[in-house]
């Protein structure tokens, strides 16, 4: 199964560099970056291009900082629907 | 290792890919409209920010921005009308349920929460809190269980764990001189007046899921006029449990999660299904 593919947008202003995302991500696709942002916190940044857009790090975010993109897969739905019709038939036959 | 990868024809795709992925259709997770642009003053990695992030996105949802009014306590969340863009009250300190009853009883229609902290709620407002549930208001009460009094530097709280540190008890808290901690939301559960007690956590995503749900409940139990629903959320507070966010986490989960175990403890509508 293909994995989903997402991307994530952190406003590095309203970071504080609690690490909490870093250890939500499932994927570890996040770090600490080694500069600060305006207030001083060591801000995260993404270094692994693996996102999935699971939204676990902008659910545990504090400050809401994050923004999360995931594309939207339209086949997948469309082959199930297809493979529900067909099922349907199916039964409508045997009976 | 970066200039590497930005060597790598590879990776040009890849940021081509990225910025096509980052469009509005593809939109899924965003900033609530409700949470104003302030940025928040508590400490990092505090759960402070989660809960007041979800209820802006409950009232987004229910589309109430307009018919919300929340009571602010005295704590941490004072300031909490700074952050959320609703009609929002102060209280004197544990009050804040006895004002949203009063809020509540003038404004009807309109949806009114409260928002407390454990020394506010569980200290100071004792008294307020349980008749407010004894009567049955139709309020929903957001409790915050941080085990310590946050704002004011660290002392012992109600709430606070069997032989834990604070600045009042420096040697931990002695169940026998300073009493048991006090589950409020276990006492409130008794009474006939409340309609939705749950407790519920927001260190991980799936909790702080649960959470959301619970907060949506909230205010959809208050729409039929069933009663008080009270919410308490078992959080952290990294500074003055003197450790850092991911340390503070782990102690929730191991220290404070088995004295205050997650769930509902009154659901009226779990039962008939």
């Amino acid at each position: 199964m293909a994995k989903a593919k997402g991307d994530i947008v952190i406003d590095i202003e309203r970071c504080k560099g609690c690490e909490l995302c870093i250890e939500a991500c499932p994927q570890d696709a996040l770090e600490v970056s080694r500069q600060v942002n305006k207030k001083g916190y060591l801000y995260i940044v993404k270094v692994e291009d693996t996102c999935t857009g699971c939204e676990s790090c902008a659910l545990v975010c504090p400050e809401g900082g994050v923004t999360v993109y995931r594309v939207q897969n339209k086949k997948k739905t469309q082959v199930a629907q297809v493979k529900n019709i067909t099922s349907d038939i199916n039964i409508t036959v045997k009976e | 290792m970066n200039e590497k990868t930005m060597l790598d024809d590879d990776h040009y795709e890849n940021v081509i890919r990225e910025e096509s992925v980052c469009t509005s259709e593809n939109l899924v997770y965003e900033r609530p409209e409700t949470l104003l642009d302030t940025p928040l003053h508590y400490c990092p990695g505090c759960g402070h920010g989660v809960v007041h992030r979800i209820i802006a996105e409950v009232v987004d949802e229910l589309g109430i921005q307009e018919e919300t009014i929340g009571v602010a306590p005295v704590g941490c969340a004072v300031f909490a009308y700074n952050y959320l863009n609703i009609d929002m009250s102060e209280a004197a300190h544990g009050r804040a349920s006895a004002v949203a009853t009063g809020i509540k009883r003038v404004l009807p229609e309109k949806y009114v929460f409260s928002y407390q902290g454990d020394g506010d709620l569980a200290a100071i407002g004792t008294g307020e809190t349980i008749h407010t549930c004894n009567r049955g208001e139709n309020l929903l009460i957001i409790f915050i269980n941080n085990g310590i009094y946050g704002m004011t530097g660290g002392q012992m709280a109600p709430t606070t764990l069997p032989g834990m540190k604070s600045t009042t008890s420096p040697f931990g808290r002695d169940v026998k001189s300073m009493g048991a901690p006090l589950k409020i939301t276990d006492l409130v559960a008794q009474l006939p007046g409340t309609y939705y007690v749950t407790r519920q956590s927001v260190h991980k995503p799936a909790n702080v899921r649960k959470t959301k749900k619970a907060i949506l409940k909230g205010f959809q139990f208050q729409k039929e006029n069933k009663g008080t629903c009270f919410v308490e959320v078992v959080s952290n507070c990294p500074s003055n449990w003197k450790m850092t966010p991911l340390e503070s986490n782990k102690f929730l989960e191991d220290q404070m999660l088995p004295f205050y175990p997650l769930g509902d403890l009154k659901n009226p509508e779990r039962k008939e299904k």
